[in-house]
């Protein structure tokens, strides 16, 4: 029997994103649980596996055996759908992500829009399974969601327009093409363009903090004032999923952040450019999220908000301002 | 006959799971029990309109619709749900027995008119290309042609955002 080729190809990807997101998932569990160990001066699991390393697994095993409850109370398809609706987005980012330059599932031309039109889908996905799920701690996490989420979405997008305006082009790859040949070219050191690209990372760095829900940010899941938030009455595989969803996204936003501002598979000294720059880029800021997550405590609320409507939104719009003058005038 | 197998019998399958999904949405949206369900239904009814845009060559604008309508009008149509509905749910009761068959007949008309409407006109194909829809042309559009309606709009914004912090606060002094 005939098979179009295209059909294979595209088989192949799915399967190959799908498997990349879920070992991810399942991975940064164990690098977050060994990372906490030893900032806290412990060791983190050890038993299953050398290092603990299939530890992982057993825990998917686990999750998998347990019994989906669904409390009497709760809307039943929100509350099955919602984490779904965290995770498929996540995974269909990951389609339009260059990790090389010949690797890449699809390369839209607006690949950058994609990503954040499909990010916009998550809120979406916290929100019904909070309210469906009927309970106080979760409508409360579900408010703190939304926004903290309106919050952080503008810094962010505000500096993606002014990298927008400086590429001139939405098409990740090209982004990256526009920064190859040292880390002289790339993005963050872009400073004919505007003086301040250091700042934009930083604040692109910290929207992305705020937009995956993770510490010092996780006014969502805030376990030592509201239970677990969104997530109080999920058990098994239902709590797994949205556990993987959020560090699928954690890989997306710093996947984003290499892209536009760390040149990609560039190689900053010009040496084998490649996919495992872009995996190292990629890993160390993930290594940087789970640090700051040990590191620094929780803010409140109104810290929260105040740092995104004072001081990111003002420096990232007078960034857009002073760049585009920048490129009006040389 | 064209195989499943090949990258065009799949896209067609697509559109149809889109054109299924758009419907169900819908049907979802004005039908279910509780209003937050309506929402759901909302969103996926415009996922769903979002694949057409995309089958359309239109993608700028399929995304736009997930970033803007899903990701945005739902969820604030979600939250003010969130903040309004009591949190028993409220079975919308029917007050006329002929309201349902009614409104069936009102839409059967209007499908029945508009797809004869569709059907019978001669479609014209246009000279050239105007615009291919891409990012580059959307905005130069906005800014040149239609840029006073693109201001018109933003005007139209801002009177939105003025008008609510001004209830707010009126609220706010009782």
């Amino acid at each position: 029997m005939h098979v179009d080729p295209e059909i294979i190809r595209l088989l192949a990807f799915l399967i190959g994103v799908i498997a990349f997101a879920a070992l991810n998932a399942a991975y940064l569990v164990w690098l977050e649980r060994k990372e906490a160990g030893h900032i806290q001066r412990r060791i983190g699991p050890k038993e299953v596996g050398p290092f603990g390393l299939l530890q992982p697994l057993v825990d998917g095993i686990k999750l998998m055996t347990k019994q989906l409850i669904v409390p009497a109370g709760v809307d039943p398809v929100l509350f099955r759908i919602a984490p779904i609706l965290v995770m498929v987005p996540a995974i269909m980012s990951f389609v339009t992500i260059p990790f090389s330059e010949t690797l890449v599932a699809r390369n839209l031309d607006i690949g950058l829009l994609a990503i954040f039109a499909f990010a916009s889908v998550n809120v979406l996905g916290l929100l019904l399974g909070a309210w469906g799920s009927r309970n106080k701690y979760a409508v409360i996490s579900a408010a703190r969601v939304v926004s903290q989420n309106v919050a952080y979405e503008i810094p962010m997008l505000v500096t993606v327009v002014t990298l927008v305006m400086i590429t001139g082009t939405m098409n990740l790859h090209n982004i990256v093409m526009q920064q190859q040949g040292g880390f002289w070219h790339w993005n963050i050191f872009n400073f004919s363009a505007s003086p301040l690209m250091p700042v934009a990372f930083l604040i692109f760095f910290v929207c992305m903090l705020a937009e995956t829900n993770r510490a010092p940010f996780d006014m969502a899941e805030a376990e030592s004032e509201l239970v677990a938030g969104a997530f109080t009455e999920y058990s098994g595989m239902g709590f797994g999923v949205f556990f993987m969803g959020e560090y699928a996204n954690i890989v997306i936003g710093a996947s984003m952040a290499t892209i536009l501002f760390l040149g990609g598979w560039d190689c900053p000294f010009g040496l084998f450019p490649g996919v495992h720059w872009f995996l190292i880029k990629m890993y160390f800021l993930i290594f940087t999220v789970i640090w700051i997550r040990w590191t620094y405590p929780r803010t409140t609320f109104y810290g929260l908000l105040n740092l995104s409507w004072k001081i990111l939104i003002p420096i990232s719009f007078f960034n857009l301002i002073l760049t585009s003058a920048m490129l009006k005038v040389f | 006959m064209m195989s499943l197998l090949t990258a065009e019998g799949l896209s067609g399958l697509l559109f149809l799971v889109f054109i299924g999904v758009t419907l169900a949405g819908a049907l979802v949206a004005t039908n279910a029990r509780s209003l937050i369900r309506s929402v759901a239904g909302l969103a996926l009814c415009f996922l769903g309109v979002a694949g057409l845009y995309y089958y359309l060559n239109s993608p700028f604008v399929a995304l736009m619709q997930i970033l803007i309508y899903v990701g945005a009008v739902c969820v604030t149509i979600i939250f003010a749900v969130m903040l309004a509905e009591s949190s028993d749910l409220k079975r919308v009761t029917r007050r006329n027995g002929l309201v349902g068959p009614l409104a069936f007949l009102t839409s059967g008309i209007l499908i029945w008119a508009l797809a004869g409407l569709a059907l019978k006109t001669e479609w014209r194909p246009a000279p050239c290309l105007l615009n291919r829809g891409t990012v580059e042309n959307l905005g130069q559009s906005l800014l040149t042609t239609y840029s006073m309606s693109f201001e018109l709009i933003s005007v139209v914004l801002l009177v939105a955002v003025v008008g609510s912090l001004v209830l707010a606060r009126v609220g706010r002094d009782k």
